[in-house]
């Protein structure tokens, strides 16, 4: 039995067999051999079990993914049939004597430097297919099992070092009960998606992939942040009783899904649900969403090799405000740079990303980019109750600009004779300490905030949130956070605005007192985490939070807040 | 020996899809099957090599083929061609 603490990512306890998503080590030694004959047969039979393994991916990814993500495969599948790669391996084999593996390796390295030496950045990434899809032969020759994430078939929780989108991606939600990481935090994007799964998750945990073996029996418990591998039968019993616990509380909230968000005392605020794809919306309905606080449109343009074309992204968008039924759904413009690259794009690496070419940044200077989506966006419009939102707004010339834009694109719309809805609102992120500062200002001319404080916390207090060694530093109950919210809030309803929130925060069972004290309109969170807000907000009286507001906003540090949040709640 | 030029219409050029498309019919056929673009030459039935090609919009090709069953193996990459709107 083994135990490990890491970072509470996404509610729930997840009980099954561990399946490693790790690199395998696939050195070898080259080797002088006698029967070169053999050893092409050898290289052959290790060819013919990578093709029929992928040919079954080929077939799966079709049904699971669509024709496009299949296509991928097929181009994989010829580059074993090739014979400009197949030759040179066996002539090597028979005229060096040298083992296949080592062949293998040394033609395919040719033709990856070859690949990897053009200038044109789609020849660039042919090499990782050609690396890809020989590593798949060289695993066979030496025995090695490659871990194929979208053949899961029984029921798994997913052992890491990191999930980036596009291993999420391949997982298949009706096996992967859960996931634990050896990194990330609570905002890293494993973490995010664990939660729009809603599949418990803990992350962080740093050796998790060192420790855990494949078919280990895993407990992960992501209310506590804690996983247990090879568990006691009393702590296996133990968990048992709080995983029913918590579908029975589960089940308790789920009571309220067709209520509303009102307080004790009759003040009705709006929760709303971040999404990422028009697949979140399941949950988001599910959860009872009372709109799209957040549409993160960049997973459209990520896992592909070029740009989405404007009919892609209309349809996504199309689709999730018809999904929503006339309900709100803000979507964010392309945030893209800082932790989220586009290797397409060939944006040149960066010292400090997170300050650098980012957002509405890259937006304004790559204008194609821009108003191809603002077209698409524009478009989909009169599909349901669209408000769009610009990420990353540090100044009011870069909102005036961004907007100059969309309505340049919607006379040309109206001028071409489509249709486009008559008012569309629009809005600005709040993430940067500039903007919330000067939030009045900006109050006269936008039609809402959204206080992305995932940003905010990092911008305000000067720290890395990939950064394991400052993360003590990520604080939403800083009275120096909580005062910026307040003046974001009061600027917008000094000018009739309403202001709302799309961090993690938002859904954060010690904030929302604070946040519905303030007076925040709109609270968007996880869809997972809906139902327990509701709960929450339903017991909590909004003029006890107003007091509880005006006192920690002139307290001076986090643990002063969270203690007066406390107290304020169990009275 | 057969062999007819082709000029490339598509916007994408020869890349991905097509590429993959024009390899797959190629290697149905005996005979040698080779892609010329700018004076290189390469095998027909190589997915790497045609790739390596980089053909993009307004490429001018030529495809050679060469054995049993040269002339059909030339229809039907011109088939291809041109039913997926990549040459004319």
């Amino acid at each position: 039995m083994g135990f490990l603490q890491g970072i509470a990512a996404s509610n729930g306890i997840a009980i099954a067999k561990a399946y490693k998503l790790v690199e395998p080590d696939f050195s070898f030694e080259k080797k002088t051999i006698d029967a070169p004959a053999d050893e092409i047969a050898r290289f052959q039979s290790a060819l013919q079990t990578a093709k029929a393994e992928l040919e079954k991916i080929r077939d799966h990814a079709g049904t699971a993914l669509g024709a496009d993500k299949a296509a991928i495969f097929d181009a994989h599948l010829l580059v074993l049939s090739d014979p400009e790669l197949i030759s040179p391996i066996e002539d090597k084999i028979k005229t060096e004597n040298v083992n296949a593996e080592h062949a293998l390796k040394e033609t395919a390295d040719m033709f990856i430097s070859m690949f990897e030496s053009m200038d044109n950045e789609y020849m660039k990434e042919r090499a990782a297919d050609i690396r890809d899809v020989t590593k798949r032969v060289l695993a066979h020759l030496l025995g090695i099992q490659i871990p194929n994430p979208s053949m899961i078939a029984e029921e798994v929780v997913i052992v890491a070092e990191d999930l980036t989108p596009s291993d999420t991606a391949q997982l298949n939600r009706q096996f992967v009960k859960g996931f634990t990481t050896n990194i990330g935090g609570r905002t890293s994007h494993s973490a995010i998606m664990a939660r729009s799964m809603e599949i418990p998750a803990v992350v962080g945990t740093k050796v998790a992939t060192e420790e855990i073996n494949n078919g280990d029996l895993v407990v992960v418990d992501g209310l506590k942040g804690e996983v247990h591998f090879n568990p006691t039968p009393e702590v296996l019993e133990a968990y048992k009783k709080i995983q029913e616990d918590f579908e029975k509380q589960k089940a308790e909230w789920a009571k309220l899904v067709n209520e509303k968000s009102v307080s004790a005392d009759g003040h009705h605020v709006e929760l709303a649900a971040n999404i990422g794809t028009p697949k979140d919306l399941k949950g988001v309905i599910e959860n009872g969403g009372e709109g799209v606080g957040l549409y993160r449109t960049e997973f459209l343009y990520m896992d592909r090799d070029q740009l989405p074309t404007e009919e892609e992204q209309y349809t996504s968008y199309k689709a999730v405000l018809e999904g929503m039924e006339g309900k709100p759904v803000v979507v964010r413009t392309l945030d893209i740079g800082g932790d989220k690259e586009l290797p397409y794009l060939n944006l040149p690496k960066e010292m400090n990303p997170f300050l650098g070419f980012r957002a509405i940044r890259l937006c304004l200077e790559e204008v194609d980019i821009f108003r191809t989506q603002l077209r698409a966006l524009l478009r989909a419009s009169v599909h349901g109750n669209l408000k769009v939102m610009f990420p990353m707004i540090a100044t009011l010339n870069e909102f005036r600009e961004a907007k100059a834009m969309l309505e340049d694109e919607k006379a040309k719309l109206i001028q071409e004779g489509v249709e486009v809805a008559e008012h569309i609102e629009l809005g600005i992120m709040v993430e940067i300490p500039s903007t919330a500062v000067l939030a009045d200002q900006f109050a006269k001319e936008v039609d809402f905030f959204s206080i992305g404080t995932n940003d905010l916390i990092q911008y305000t207090m000067a720290a890395d949130r990939m950064n394991q060694q400052v993360s003590y530093l990520y604080q939403p109950y800083n009275p120096s956070i909580l005062r910026l919210v307040k003046m974001v809030i009061d600027a917008a309803h000094k000018e009739g605005k309403w202001a709302g929130m799309c961090g993690e925060m938002a859904g954060d069972e010690t904030a929302i007192p604070i946040l519905l004290g303030l007076g925040l309109d709109e609270f968007s969170m996880s869809a997972s985490s809906i139902l327990k807000a509701r709960s929450l907000i339903r017991n909590l009286n909004k003029a006890d939070m107003e007091k509880l507001a005006s006192n920690v906003l002139n307290m001076s540090t986090t643990e002063e807040v969270v203690e007066a949040v406390n107290q304020a709640i169990s009275l | 020996m057969v062999q007819k030029q082709f000029k490339v219409v598509a916007e994408t050029g020869i890349h991905a899809r097509p590429a993959t498309m024009l390899v797959q019919a190629a290697s149905k056929f005996d005979s040698e099957v080779h892609l010329e673009y700018k004076e290189k030459k390469v095998n027909l039935k190589s997915i790497m090599g045609v790739m390596s090609l980089g053909i993009g919009q307004g490429a001018e090709i030529t495809i050679i083929a060469e054995g049993s069953d040269e002339q059909d193996a030339l229809n039907t990459l011109e088939e291809t061609l041109k039913k997926e709107g990549l040459a004319e």
